[in-house]
């Protein structure tokens, strides 16, 4: 794999030991974003839930989207607060509203010059970055502009 | 029916320990939560054995049952935690002691909160552990794992969306950094911020300088909540609670930055419900400590309790409005927890009684109309107003 984003060594992800979001992490895992949809009403919520917050429904699935969306917020980090950043430098952190999900939102990095200017409002891209850790591999979701 | 709390509890006395850097207190955290309690109830002139309830909130460690022991209290009759965390249950444990009190539960209840952060982690540093599961996997593996990164995707959204520039933003940490120069309990106390050095600091995650986070404190606060009949059988003039407000609004806390109203300091429904109960407008504030996890959250709380309209930050946070004694509205008097210390905000509840007594650093004169607004940006947050005898 290319190098990640961020310098290796942060937490990392693994699904809950109650399954409740099971499905997401095996998709992440075959380059694909699906995310939580009730089945009895058609509304869409993340993070997932057991219970569905429009009907209250438990009739819930994950179904795929296609990984694009727009920028809902971000912020530039400079200061490392985990020892695996401390050589990191500034990164971008990106807030991703999904609005063919019922506009529920992401966090992911925004790829790229972390000085780049970064628009609120700006289409964005899903990049999956696949972690090949032999005891528990993992994939991220970033992000990067669309131009 | 009636239901408030208004006027029938009061504020008979508060107590702090020394504030100490983070590490560097010589107590351990029980310590010092016993040592403010005992403060407290020698400021209101009554033995420890008389308190009869114990109110804390973010999980505070030291465990009501083991101070009543420790204090030898003769009964306990009331002990609660109110859920959340960061600082966003300082006022709310106040109302839920008032509560308590008014409803009988209790005759003299102590809210207080004791922190070591040096004994026990930082809430600064991110999770340490290899595995994350839960909400924390959806972030800490982006590097956004820290209260600061967690509340600057807020505030940026929030300036934004009403062109929020960054000088509001210092106004609130330089007054906080003025009024800590007159307080000798103060851990900036003795070294003033100018516009300068705000500006040259370094960015701790945009939009966020170094002065713009709070300290990382050892240390403890309390007060002694009585019912207000017996307000004035103590040593200080009574702090009553004219109103207190707990809670956040719908969804606030949907799951990896959902909440569908997203650049918010969680106060939007509480205010109202606050001057309702308290029978006060913003118009009739004298003093207000507002908590400073982060100064964006300080900017959005004044927005939300109608002290400044959203777009017209840039106007109103300026330094000299917020400064004791002559300022349209003094903020943050002692320093709080950019500059005095970071007691999750108990040290604003305290010190917003001492507005009333007249015994701040920076007293702000005749002060009647008392206010703390606690943690925003959490969910659940609070909020309350405190008043002296002529507001009743």
């Amino acid at each position: 794999m290319s190098a990640p984003y961020l310098a290796p060594g942060l937490p990392q992800p693994t699904p809950a030991p109650d399954g409740l979001d099971a499905p997401y992490w095996k998709g992440l895992a075959k380059g694909e974003l699906r995310l939580q949809r009730c089945r009895a009403c058609g509304g869409w919520q993340w993070g997932p839930e057991w219970i569905c917050h429009h009907c209250l429904s438990f009739d819930l699935g994950f179904e795929p989207v296609a990984p694009q969306g727009r920028i809902y917020s971000y912020e530039l980090v400079w200061h490392p607060v985990h020892p695996a950043l401390k050589d990191q430098g500034p990164y971008l952190v990106a807030l991703v509203e999904i609005p063919a999900a019922g506009g529920v939102r992401l966090v992911g990095n925004l790829l790229g010059d972390p000085r780049q200017a970064v628009p609120i409002g700006a289409p964005v891209e899903g990049v999956f970055e696949h972690h090949d850790d032999p005891d528990a591999p993992f994939t991220l979701l970033h992000w990067r502009l669309v131009d | 029916m009636n239901r408030t709390l208004r006027g029938s509890v009061a504020v008979a006395g508060v107590g702090e320990t020394a504030y100490f850097k983070r590490g560097q207190s010589p107590d351990p955290e029980f310590k010092l939560a016993l040592k403010a309690i005992i403060t407290a109830c020698e400021d209101a002139g009554i033995s420890p054995r008389e308190v009869d309830g114990f109110a804390s909130y973010s999980n505070d460690r030291s465990d009501p049952s083991r101070l009543a022991a420790a204090l030898g209290c003769k009964e306990l009759r009331f002990a609660n935690m109110q859920w959340g965390g960061g600082g966003g249950g300082g006022s709310g444990a106040i109302g839920n002691a008032a509560a308590a009190i008014a409803g009988g539960l209790a005759e003299c209840v102590v809210v207080f909160r004791a922190l070591a952060q040096g004994q026990f982690g930082r809430f600064g540093q991110g999770p340490r552990r290899k595995a994350i599961f839960g909400e924390g996997a959806y972030t800490a593996p982006y590097g956004l794992m820290s209260p600061a990164q967690m509340f600057a995707m807020k505030v940026q959204r929030f300036m934004h969306e009403h062109g929020v520039g960054q000088e509001a933003l210092r106004a609130i940490s330089l007054a906080a950094y003025h009024h800590a120069q007159n307080n000798p309990r103060a851990v900036m106390h003795g070294r003033p911020l100018d516009e300068a050095t705000y500006d040259s600091s370094r960015w701790i995650v945009e939009p966020f300088h170094l002065y713009d986070c709070c300290l990382e404190n050892d240390g403890a606060a309390a007060m002694v909540l009585v019912p207000a009949e017996r307000a004035k059988g103590f040593p200080h003039a009574p702090a009553y609670l004219l109103g207190a407000a707990i809670g956040s609004h719908f969804r606030a806390g949907a799951p990896v930055h959902n909440t569908p109203d997203y650049a918010t300091s969680t106060f939007k429904t509480l205010a109202p419900r606050l001057y309702e109960m308290a029978g006060v407008d913003p118009g009739d504030v004298d003093v207000l400590q507002s908590y400073e996890n982060f100064t964006g959250g300080v900017l959005m709380s004044l927005v939300e309790h109608g002290f400044c309209p959203p777009d017209g930050c840039n106007e109103y946070f300026v330094k000299e409005r917020f400064l004791a004694p002559d300022g349209d509205l003094p903020l943050n008097t002692s320093g709080g927890n950019l500059a005095e210390c970071y007691m999750h905000g108990l040290g604003l509840n305290v010190e917003a009684v001492r507005q009333i007594r007249g015994q701040s650093s920076n007293p702000v004169p005749g002060a009647q109309v008392s206010m703390v607004i606690s943690g925003p940006m959490v969910t659940p947050v609070s909020c309350c107003i405190f008043g002296g005898e002529a507001t009743l």
